[in-house]
């Protein structure tokens, strides 16, 4: 099995990543990786909750050259993590926070390495190291409709080869010249591959700051001394333009999570005059494909990458993508490399770039101790918000409970973004002959209830 | 607090509680929340616990407020902690902040 370099960077003092501007050499990350893994436990499983992006890729190849496996969940609530207990038995918590609150063996990855440090230390020879291609690097969780993540294998040698290709598309820029700011977390796949592995993979520098607010993002960019890439989505985008923020000169803007409308996207690119690439993946395929949103409708596979349609479902193989995988959203190839997408399934939901299904919402709603029914659906976008995002609503038979109990017990099983809004109490859902609650009934009840309960809906 | 004792800060006292009624309206219109806006215990956090707002609410108050105040909040702001507490407190922050 072939190896694949740990990081691209080649030389000690080549930039690694920046954290408030100022430059963290490659040699000074290859430093702290060997403490770290001297430092980890003997547990395979690493739960990577750190939200400083210089840690968490510090505990990713620390893992990977201890031959150690990141867990990689996209919430964090009490539930997944007593799944994800029962999947990794041995599974403990590497965080870069001293009260992080996951209920698992913690390794704090920013504490001095005590046997290292203050010893005078000779230099070591600088050597990148090299992982087997083969070797399982994470595994990444979808929610499921069972109520249980379902985890997904990532090799070290998929991986690298997903952002490869990524890099393909970033030209006519040269990564290595530049600084890549996310404004989305290192634990989301898109995430994980474009602010972590894309800088290590090509010589590029990541940033260790998460911006958050407009003018947060603004100032992170301006603390990069160099060419700068601005890693996003839409929710971030639209505030950015709707807070009317300058930004520094970008060489790149990229935006994923989320389709993205192309009258926004042109937006983008006019307001900042750098260019706006689109990027369409899934957590189980990782990216595959990419666009010019302003200016073309049709998405670019990734080199390799296929699309086969059959009995209306699509399914993705070849390139990085190791088993055929089909995908939840409706796309329609339109040649070997190029497809259109029309969509997402009725059953999957993705609010500011979380992803869960219906399903699995309805699933924990109705695990609740005396819901007797419930059910969760998707509002349409009259009511986004400035950020353009829409929440879900909720309908809910529970006789003895109070909304406020119910919103209470969904907080501890669900991410909060899909807490509804609103929940609304009702005697009974509208179950057709076979079961099933067609959405204009949903709707229509919705509305019925507004009338009654006319302040949940200010 | 020992200042509402002050006549002299009646006045400023009147206006803290309309700016926090405003406030109050815009956050629950802004982010669809199912309440009414005298609903918000005006002691109670913000964030979490409490009112139960998550990070995309506090970027749309960032962006409502900026909108209508003309503040621009940041993350790193040593002040962060203190001023999503309450809405009382978000509220002084406003008041202070506001360039219209």
């Amino acid at each position: 099995m072939s190896a694949l370099p740990l990081i691209a960077h080649d030389q000690p003092t080549a930039v690694v990543a920046y954290r408030h501007g100022r430059p963290i050499s490659a040699a000074q990350f290859l430093h702290d990786v060997h403490a770290l893994a001297w430092r980890l436990p003997a547990g395979a499983h690493v739960l990577n909750f750190c939200a400083d992006r210089y840690w968490f890729a510090v505990g990713l190849a620390a893992s990977l050259v201890s031959g150690k496996c990141s867990i990689l969940p996209s919430t964090h609530t009490p539930e997944v993590i007593r799944h994800l207990r029962a999947f990794a038995p041995d599974v403990f918590c590497l965080s870069d926070d001293p009260q992080c609150p996951i209920e698992l063996p913690q390794l704090l990855c920013t504490q001095p390495a005590v046997a290292l440090n203050g010893s005078a230390r000779a230099p070591v020879r600088f050597q990148v190291p090299q992982i087997d291609a083969g070797q399982l690097a994470a595994y990444v969780f979808t929610s499921g409709s069972s109520g249980t993540p379902v985890p997904h294998a990532k090799t070290w040698g998929r991986l690298v080869q997903c952002v490869r290709a990524e890099m393909t598309r970033l030209a006519p820029i040269d990564p290595a010249q530049c600084a890549i700011l996310g404004t989305v977390p290192a634990q989301h796949m898109y995430g994980f591959e474009s602010t972590v592995l894309l800088p290590l993979q090509s010589g590029a520098a990541l940033c260790a700051e998460r911006p958050f607010f407009p003018a947060d993002i603004a100032a992170a960019l301006r603390a990069l001394p160099r060419a700068r890439v601005l890693i996003s989505t839409p929710v971030h985008l639209r505030a950015l333009l709707t807070a009317e923020q300058a930004l520094p000169e970008l060489q790149l803007i990229v935006s994923a999570t989320a389709m993205l409308p192309a009258n926004l996207a042109r937006e983008v690119e006019s307001r900042y005059g750098a260019t706006l690439l689109e990027i369409y993946g899934s957590t189980e395929t990782g990216q595959m494909a990419s666009r010019r949103t302003a200016l073309e409708d049709q998405w670019w596979l990734w080199p390799g990458v296929q699309l086969t349609l059959s009995d209306g479902q699509c399914s993705v193989h070849g390139g990085h993508v190791e088993q055929p995988i089909t995908v939840a959203d409706v796309l329609e190839p339109t040649d070997a490399e190029h497809f259109v997408l029309h969509g997402r399934t009725a059953d999957l939901v993705n609010i500011a770039g979380k992803r869960s299904s219906l399903a699995y919402l309805n699933h924990q709603l109705n695990a609740i101790p005396g819901v007797v029914d419930g059910a969760f659906f998707v509002r349409d976008d009259s009511h986004a918000s400035l950020a353009g995002v829409t929440r879900l609503a909720a309908l809910v038979v529970a006789p003895r409970l109070d909304p406020a109990h119910i919103i209470k017990a969904l907080r501890a099983r669900i991410d909060a973004v899909f807490l509804p809004r609103p929940l609304l109490m009702v005697e009974q859902l509208p179950r057709n002959a076979t079961g099933k609650l067609p959405h204009h009934t949903l709707v229509a009840l919705t509305a019925q209830a507004a009338m009654q309960q006319p302040h949940l809906f200010a | 607090m020992s200042e509402h004792a002050l006549p002299t800060q009646t006045t400023p006292h009147i206006d803290a509680l309309a700016l926090e009624r405003e406030i109050a309206q815009l956050i629950v219109k802004g982010l669809n929340l199912p309440l009414q806006p005298e609903d918000i215990d005006p002691e109670a956090a913000l964030y979490g616990e409490g009112l139960g707002l998550d990070s995309i609410d506090i970027l749309e108050i960032a962006l409502i407020v900026s909108k209508q105040y003309g503040i621009q909040l940041r993350a790193d702001n040593q002040e962060n902690a203190r001023i999503f507490t309450s809405l009382r407190n978000f509220a002084q922050y406003v008041a202070e902040q506001r360039i219209k």
